[in-house]
């Protein structure tokens, strides 16, 4: 296991978390960045401005209720056409829960997300298999290793058309797999993907609720010890710090 | 006022939780012989006077952009609806 340490000199590195009316984990994002050694700065659904910021967080929650689809209207906030622009130049985005199903929404990533199978809101700490170590935000993680990260959706079925999910396949693109259980129905058992140039990348599960000792999931060193998320944040540190 | 009416419905291939949802509560309440329930939307966009070309372009441009999500949805239908009288036209 490699060890989450922040890098030197990460602390000058911003990383935006943007807030949308209806996020609910953008505080825990930012939370996130601060325990990774970078500096959090909040970006605003309304303000197309990104601040200068090196990397951006896309948070979970509900925002605009999830009214039409999820993700659906937060795709058009003025934020959005400057991420996507600085997107497709490379800056890296992280997308989790209703930020993921914003990512499709935008088509920075391929395929939808629709309500779970079972049609109940699923809870629980997910075990995950690490595919790809090579996107700005796994690079501290090593492939087929297996973490737990909390896990909380409506609408976290994963669907694309069988063409998509063959080429996201051949690519190496799915990043995370869900271990042991499927929660959603998601197809092919995928919990994250990431684009081509693998600078976005999306997911269902939260892995900024897994970054404290004593508020993360139970795991193999005691109860509520998981921090198995920070290495999202101090990943994408690692690929900003040259 | 004119008025075009939109529908739009999950893609055939695409699992329907919310049609399956209410597919299972039929027969409970004693509606049997349903062997399926597919469940969409249907929005209904005003305007202020006719429904022109124009007006009726920029819905279906809608429809497709913001209205669905053609990666699991179709929009089955685009409707104008004027006072009285209702013409279809293709989505």
């Amino acid at each position: 296991m490699t060890a989450a340490t922040p890098d030197a000199g990460a602390g000058s590195a911003r990383i935006g978390v943007v807030t949308f009316p209806g996020s609910l984990d953008d505080r825990d994002a930012a939370r996130a960045v601060r325990l990774a050694g970078a500096t959090p700065v909040a970006l605003w659904h309304a303000d197309d401005d990104l601040h200068g910021v090196d990397a951006v967080v896309l948070p979970g929650g509900f925002s605009y209720g999830d009214y039409l689809r999820a993700g659906a209207i937060s795709r058009f906030a003025p934020v959005m056409d400057s991420l996507v622009d600085a997107a497709h130049g490379g800056l890296p985005v992280l997308g989790v829960c209703n930020g993921f199903q914003i990512l499709c929404e935008a088509h920075l990533l391929p395929g939808a997300m629709i309500k779970n199978d079972h049609r109940a809101f699923v809870c629980r700490e997910q075990q995950l298999i690490v595919e790809n170590t090579d996107t700005a935000w796994t690079r501290q993680y090593t492939v087929g290793e297996r973490i737990t990260i909390p896990l909380k959706n409506q609408d976290g079925q994963f669907v694309a058309d069988e063409r998509t999910l063959d080429q996201l396949e051949a690519q190496g693109r799915v990043v995370f797999r869900y271990a042991s259980w499927n929660p959603n129905g998601s197809r092919r058992d995928i919990a994250g993907i990431t684009n081509e140039a693998g600078n976005v990348v999306g997911l269902m599960p939260h892995p900024e609720h897994a970054v404290e000792p004593g508020f993360g999931p139970d795991g193999p060193v005691g109860p509520r010890r998981g921090t198995d998320g920070l290495r999202f944040f101090t990943s994408v540190l690692g690929s900003l710090v040259r | 006022m004119g008025r075009v009416v939109v529908e739009v419905m999950p893609k055939p291939e695409i699992l329907d939780p919310q049609g399956k949802a209410v597919a299972s509560a039929l027969p409970r309440l004693g509606f049997h012989g349903f062997t399926g329930v597919r469940q969409g939307k249907r929005f209904e966009l005003e305007v202020d006077g006719e429904v022109t070309a124009e007006v009726l372009d920029a819905v279906r441009q809608a429809a497709q952009t913001l209205l669905s999500n053609p990666v699991i949805e179709d929009v089955v239908s685009v409707e104008v609806q004027d006072a009285g009288s209702v013409a279809q036209v293709q989505p």
